[in-house]
C-alpha cells in the first residue's frame, strides 16, 4: 500500500490541476456573437439582480422599484472589480448564472468583450438614442466604436484637473503652472523650501495611462481584427521621459498612493499639486482635513503652450451581462440609473459618483462652490476637462495584467533600477505574449 | 465511568512528558549560556514581530480617522477610550448593522461547521484505526493527499459543481465545503488508535454496547484531547477562510467576517470614512478566535504533542 501512496497523490494533484486548467481555459475567446439580443420586454414581472460596489446604489435602486412594481432591481455589493468581483463575474458568466447587470469599469469592459461576457443592448428601447446624453468619449468606451452595437451604458467618469495648494503658492510667490514645463520649474522650487510638488503613484498605472491620453496617446487599438498594442509611442515616451526626469531629480515623493502616510503628507502641507481626478476631490478632503480651504482646482498642465487637453482616470459602467434572461428590462434600468436626475443626484451623495450623462452639468450637488476648495466652483473646471478628454482612446483586454506588469516596472525604476520607459517597454512585451497565450489576434 | 481507568494512565503519561521537559529545563544551563540566550532572543522577536501588529491593530482602533494619520502610530491618544467606543458603535450600526450580521454568520459558520466536521473527522478516523476492512489503507492514502490540495485551489470547481445545482450564494456553498478536513480524520486516527484500546472496545462488545453507542460514550472521551484539537484547527480554518465564500457568495447578507472586511477595505479610496472601520472591525473579528484559544489551550496542547509523539 505504501507504494500506491505517491501514485494515488500525483493522480489526485492532476485532477485538481485540470479542473483548475479547465476553468481557466473555458472562457475562449470568441470574438463572435456580436450580434445584438433582439431585446423584446419579458411577460409579467421581472426580478433583477445588479451587483455593485458603489456604496448606496441599494438605495438608488430602491427609488426605482417603488416606481416599477414590474421590474423590481435587487442589489448585491462586493469587493470592487479588480479585487474580485470582475473574476466573480467570469466565473458565473462560465457557469450561466450571472446577474443581470454588472459594474464595470471602463479599463475591464474590452476584457469582458473579447470573452464574450457582454450582452449587446444595441436594439433595447431608448439605447441607441441615448448616445448624446451621455459625455462623447464615454460612448466609445462602451460601444468599442463596433457599428450598431452597445456593450454597456456609461455611467461615471473621472475627467482629470490639478489639485494645489493656493495658499502655498501665493505665498511662496510660485505662478500656478499651466504647461508641464512649467510645472518641472515650478517642482525645483518647491523642492528648494523642502516640499513636493506631487507624489508618483507607481502602482496607479491607471493615472499614468491618463497622462499619456491627454498627450494624445493611445495604448491600445482594435482594427475589428487585430489588437494593436501601444506602450511605448512616442507621446507615451513623452510622459515617462518627464515623470522620470522628475523622479531621478528627486523632486517627487513615491509614497504608496490612498495610504496613511500619503493622507499624512498631504494633510502636512508636504505635497503642493495633485493631479487627479474629479472624484479626488472627496479623497482630498477627506484625507487631508486640516489643509481645508487652501485648495483649489486648475486645468491640467499643458503639454502645448494654449492647448485644453484633458486625461481620464477611473470611471464605469452598468453593463448588461452575458445570459441574462431579461436583457429589455435591465437596459432599461441601467439607462435610468444613468441619466435619471434623482437617480444622478443620489448615487452623487451617497456614491460619489461624477456622472457621464452631460446632464451632470445641472446637478445641484456640482453648481455651487466647495467650501474645502475656498468657495471655488471646482467642477465648473471638471465639466470642462470632461469636454477636452480624447474621445478615441481605447483599453486593452488584458488590463489587469498590462497594469501589473507596468506597476512592477515603475516600482523598480523608482528603486533605481530602469527607467519608466523601460517599465513601458517591458509591460508591452508581456502584454503581446499575454494576448497571444490567450490566442487573442495581435498584429505586430 | 468505565473510562475513568483508562484515561488515568493516559493522563498519567501526559503528566510524564511534562517531567521530561522539566528535565530538558534543568539540563538547561549546563548547556552553552550563549545558546540558550540566542534562542530566547530569536523567539524574542519572533514573539514581537508577531504581536506587533496586534498591538497596532489595537492602539489604532481607538483613534478617529484623521488621528490616524497624525498621531503615533503605537500609542493611544487623549481620548483614546471614548474614540473607541464611539468606533464600536459606529461599526456595529453602519449599514444597518451588517458587521453584527457578518459576525453572526462566521460564528455560525465556524461554530456549527467545526462541530460536526469534528464529528465526521473523530468518526472516519476512529473507523479507519479500530476496523478491519479491505481497502483501509488505499482510503486513508487518498484522504491524506487531501491534505496536500490547497482548500484555494478547490475552490472554482466547487463553484462549478455548487452552480449546477443552483446552491451558490447560499449558505450551504460554504457550510458544506466546511465539513470535510482530511487533516481531522488523520489526526483522528493517530489518536485513536493511541489512546483507544482494542481490549476496552472487546470489554464493551461483551458488555453488549453497540458500535454506535461504544463510540459516542467510550472512544470519543478517550479522544477528547484530539476532538478538540481538531475542532479548533477546524474553527480557526473556516473563521480565516475567504477565498471560497469570495467565489461563492453574492449577497453581503451572507458574507462571513472576513469576507466582509475585505469589501470594506476595498471601497475605502470611495468612502474613506470605512478606513477606521475596518480596523476596529478587525480586530473584533479576532476576538473570537483569541477567546476559543484561550479557553481550549490546554486540551489543544496535549492533543498536538500526542499526535506528534506517534
Amino acid at each position: 500500500m505504501r507504494a500506491h501512496y505517491g501514485k494515488v497523490t500525483a493522480a489526485f494533484a492532476m485532477i485538481s490541476a485540470l479542473a483548475l486548467s479547465g476553468c481557466s481555459a473555458g472562457g475562449d475567446s470568441s470574438e463572435a456573437g456580436a450580434e445584438a439580443v433582439p431585446c423584446e420586454a419579458s411577460e409579467g414581472p421581472v426580478e433583477l439582480s445588479f451587483t455593485t460596489w458603489v456604496p448606496g446604489m441599494d438605495q438608488v435602486a430602491e427609488l426605482w422599484n417603488t416606481e416599477n412594481p414590474d421590474i423590481q432591481v435587487k442589489v448585491q455589493t462586493g469587493p470592487n472589480g479588480n479585487s474580485g468581483t470582475y473574476q466573480n463575474f467570469f466565473n458565473q458568466i462560465q457557469a450561466g448564472n450571472a446577474p443581470d447587470l454588472g459594474q464595470i469599469e471602463y479599463d475591464a469592459l474590452p476584457n469582458f468583450r473579447v470573452q464574450d461576457g457582454l450582452e449587446n443592448i444595441a436594439e433595447c428601447e431608448g439605447i441607441a438614442d441615448a448616445q448624446d446624453q451621455f459625455v462623447d468619449w464615454t460612448w466609445g468606451q462602451v460601444t468599442f466604436g463596433e457599428e450598431g452595437s452597445v456593450y454597456a451604458v456609461p455611467q461615471d467618469s473621472g475627467p482629470m484637473a490639478m489639485y494645489y495648494r493656493a495658499d502655498l503658492f501665493e505665498q511662496a510667490g510660485i505662478a500656478v503652472p499651466t504647461t508641464w514645463e512649467e510645472y518641472a520649474a515650478a517642482a525645483e522650487q518647491i523642492k528648494a523650501q523642502g516640499s513636493y510638488i506631487t507624489n508618483f503613484p507607481k502602482t496607479d498605472v491607471n493615472w499614468f495611462a491618463g497622462m499619456v491620453w491627454q498627450n494624445g496617446g493611445q495604448w491600445f487599438a482594435n482594427d475589428g481584427e487585430n489588437w494593436d498594442v501601444n506602450l511605448t509611442s512616442p507621446e507615451s515616451e513623452e510622459v515617462a521621459t518627464y515623470w522620470q526626469d522628475l523622479l531621478s531629480k528627486d523632486l517627487v515623493s513615491t509614497l504608496p498612493s490612498f495610504s496613511d502616510e500619503w493622507n499624512a503628507s498631504f494633510n502636512t502641507g508636504q505635497q503642493w499639486t495633485w493631479v487627479s481626478a474629479v472624484w479626488g476631490a472627496t479623497t482630498l478632503s477627506d484625507g487631508a482635513p486640516d489643509t481645508s480651504g487652501k485648495w483649489a482646482v486648475a486645468p491640467m498642465p499643458q503639454w502645448e503652450d494654449g492647448g485644453e487637453a484633458a486625461g481620464n482616470w477611473g470611471g464605469s459602467s452598468t453593463a448588461v451581462l452575458k445570459g441574462s434572461d431579461h436583457p429589455a428590462e435591465a437596459a432599461k434600468f441601467a439607462l435610468w440609473l444613468n441619466t435619471d436626475p434623482e437617480a444622478l443626484a443620489l448615487a452623487n451623495e451617497l456614491g460619489g459618483l461624477y456622472p457621464a450623462a452631460k446632464s451632470a452639468t445641472d446637478l445641484e450637488a456640482f453648481a455651487g462652490g466647495v467650501e474645502y476648495y475656498g468657495g471655488q466652483k471646482i467642477y465648473d473646471v471638471f465639466a470642462d476637462a470632461s469636454a477636452n478628454v480624447n474621445p478615441d482612446f481605447t483599453w486593452g483586454p488584458t488590463m489587469t495584467q498590462t497594469y501589473t506588469d507596468v506597476s512592477d516596472g515603475f516600482g523598480a525604476a523608482i528603486g533605481g533600477s530602469g527607467t519608466l520607459m523601460d517599465a513601458l517597454e517591458n509591460g508591452q512585451q508581456k502584454t503581446v505574449d499575454s494576448l497571444k497565450s490567450q490566442s487573442i489576434p495581435v498584429s505586430e | 465511568m468505565t473510562a475513568a481507568p483508562a484515561t488515568a494512565p493516559k493522563r498519567q503519561r501526559g503528566g510524564s512528558s511534562t517531567a521530561n521537559s522539566a528535565d530538558t529545563r534543568t539540563r538547561g544551563p549546563r548547556q552553552s549560556v550563549m545558546s540558550r540566550s540566542a534562542a530566547m532572543l530569536i523567539m524574542g522577536v519572533f514573539t514581537l514581530y508577531f504581536l506587533t501588529p496586534i498591538w497596532w491593530l489595537l492602539t489604532t482602533s481607538t483613534k478617529t480617522g484623521g488621528e490616524v494619520t497624525s498621531t503615533a502610530p503605537l500609542w493611544f491618544t487623549a481620548d483614546s477610550l471614548g474614540t473607541f467606543f464611539g468606533n464600536l458603535g459606529r461599526l456595529f450600526s453602519y449599514g444597518d448593522g451588517l458587521f453584527g450580521r457578518w459576525l453572526l454568520n462566521s460564528a455560525l459558520y465556524a461554530g456549527v461547521g467545526a462541530l460536526i466536521g469534528t464529528i465526521i473527522a473523530a468518526m472516519c478516523g476512529y473507523a479507519l484505526a479500530k476496523y478491519e476492512f479491505r481497502g483501509r489503507e488505499a482510503i486513508f492514502n487518498i484522504v491524506l493527499s487531501g491534505v496536500l490540495v490547497p482548500a484555494t485551489a478547490l475552490a472554482l470547481p466547487l463553484f462549478l459543481i455548487f452552480s449546477q445545482v443552483n446552491l451558490t450564494n447560499t449558505m450551504w456553498a460554504v457550510f458544506l465545503p466546511s465539513l470535510v478536513s482530511p487533516f481531522g480524520v488523520y489526526l483522528a486516527r493517530i489518536y485513536a488508535a493511541a489512546s483507544v484500546p482494542g481490549e476496552l472496545l472487546e470489554a464493551a462488545r461483551l458488555d453488549g454496547s453497540g458500535e454506535i453507542r461504544t463510540f459516542f460514550t467510550v472512544s470519543t472521551r478517550l479522544m477528547a484531547p484530539a476532538l478538540v484539537t481538531i475542532f479548533l484547527f477546524q474553527f480557526v480554518a473556516i473563521w480565516n477562510n475567504f477565498f471560497l465564500p469570495l467565489i461563492m457568495l453574492r449577497d453581503q447578507d451572507l458574507f462571513p467576517v472576513t469576507l466582509g472586511l475585505y469589501a470594506w477595505n476595498s471601497q475605502i479610496s470611495q468612502i474613506p470614512e470605512l478606513r477606521s472601520l475596518v480596523i476596529v472591525g478587525a480586530l473584533v473579528s479576532i476576538l473570537p478566535l483569541i477567546i476559543a484559544f484561550l479557553a481550549l489551550q490546554r486540551f489543544w496542547s496535549s492533543g498536538l504533542g500526542a499526535g506528534s509523539v506517534k
